[in-house]
């Protein structure tokens, strides 16, 4: 630790707004979450920003920092800082800013049930537990992608969602892909017709902006490559109509 | 202008995706066989007369210089559909349109120098 302060810019404002510059004492082992919560407590009581476990497990405490999605309860400030010790604090990029750091999630989620994110089983409380053999092909594709913590941060790093405003973004295609490889869903064709077409799997490029950032290192990328062969073989076979 | 509420067209985006990715498998051995001729085509110098007496009337290189044409005409629109509806506020329908207009376009200078070449030298 080579200073005793840290001099941070944050974002203040809505969509229009500026950055202000506040000094935060440093300490070891701080997250980018520690900075903001020490400027809340201290400095300033009137800015917003969201986090509730901060330990990486609710996905409610995404940011920019210096220029990238991070989920900040799990960003190290040494990890960031550049050269010059610089750090800003921004709001998600790709979503409507309510005030300073707090970002509107409905369309974020409302896409998640676009795509289909619901899981629709046949089965009721009266049958019996479905067993799913840990070792099936289908089971590994699921758990590859079950892990997402819904932070928003590979929606805020891809440039599709800035472009085409009804893309339904990586986290979502990845939760549709998950639950096509559940054996125990039965929307199967219902969903591929959600996920294809204008905004849905074939708007992305596979630049793997989401996969080098996803705080949780699933492949979003790969999940929609899946939706693309099976939306793909699904309208070879007329089942999209 | 602003686009109306999109219906997705699961089906119709879907084929069109398809045939994008078909017609650049067919481009990419199109181009591997073209760029092969090229570099054989230039050891010794290049001339037209040794083009013309290559392509010309052969039905062999006019049905491979068609076929490249055709997948161009496939692949390119709907590339510049996905570029156009990305980077334009264009409505759809008129993305859709410009796209035709530009396939119609590719087509009829691609087939006039296919046709040029075959019927050269009076070999047709
Ligand atoms: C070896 C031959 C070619 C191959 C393998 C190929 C392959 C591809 C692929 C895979 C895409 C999809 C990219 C994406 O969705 O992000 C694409 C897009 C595109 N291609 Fe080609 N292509 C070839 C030749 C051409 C040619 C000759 C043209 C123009 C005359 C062309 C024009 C386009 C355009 C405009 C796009 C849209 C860009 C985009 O969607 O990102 N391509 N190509
Ligand atoms: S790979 Fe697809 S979903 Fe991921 S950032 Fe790129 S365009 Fe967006
Ligand atoms: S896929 Fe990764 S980055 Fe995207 S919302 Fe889920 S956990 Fe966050
Ligand atoms: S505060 Fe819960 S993931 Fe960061």
């Amino acid at each position: 630790m080579s200073r005793e302060t840290l001099t941070v810019a944050v974002w203040r404002g809505a969509e229009k707004g500026r950055y202000q510059k506040y000094e935060v004492p440093r300490q070891e082992s701080q997250t980018v979450l520690d900075v903001i919560t020490y400027i809340q407590r201290h400095i300033d009581p009137s800015l917003s920003y969201r986090f509730a476990c901060r330990v990486g497990v609710c996905g409610s405490c995404a940011m920019t920092v210096n220029g990238s999605p991070r989920w900040t309860c799990r960003t190290h400030v040494d990890k960031v800082l550049d050269d010059t010790g610089q750090l800003d604090v921004a709001p998600l990029r790709n979503l409507e800013v309510i005030k300073d750091l707090s970002v509107d999630m409905t369309d974020f989620f409302d896409k998640w049930a676009k795509a289909k994110g619901q899981f629709h089983g046949s089965e009721t409380r009266h049958d019996d537990f479905s067993a799913v053999s840990p070792d099936s092909p289908q089971r590994k594709v699921a758990s590859a992608g079950i892990e997402c913590i819904g932070c928003g941060v590979c929606y805020s790093a891809c440039d599709v969602v800035a472009w085409n405003k009804d893309y339904l973004g990586p986290a979502a295609l990845n939760r549709a892909w998950t639950l096509m490889n559940d054996e125990r869903d039965v929307a199967g064709i219902d969903r591929l017709k959600a996920v294809a077409g204008a905004g849905g799997c074939q708007a992305c490029h596979s630049q793997q902006g989401c996969v080098e950032r996803c705080v949780k290192h699933l492949n979003p990328t790969g999940a929609i490559a899946g939706l693309k062969r099976a939306t793909a073989i699904a309208a070879l076979k007329g089942q999209l109509k | 202008m602003k686009r109306p509420e999109d219906t997705f067209d699961a089906q119709r985006e879907t084929h069109l995706w398809l045939a994008q990715r078909l017609s650049a498998m067919v481009l990419a051995l199109c181009i591997i066989v073209h760029l092969v001729t090229i570099v054989g085509a230039v050891q010794g110098g290049l001339s037209a007369a040794e083009i013309i007496d290559r392509v010309a009337g052969s039905g062999v290189w006019f049905a491979f210089y068609a076929v490249f044409v055709a997948a161009i005409v496939v692949h390119a629109p709907i590339g510049l559909r996905a570029i156009l509806s990305e980077m334009t506020k264009l409505s759809r329908a008129r993305v859709d349109l410009l796209c035709f207009i530009a396939a119609i376009f590719i087509a009829v200078l691609g087939f006039r120098v296919v046709w040029g070449f075959y019927t050269m030298g009076g070999a047709a």
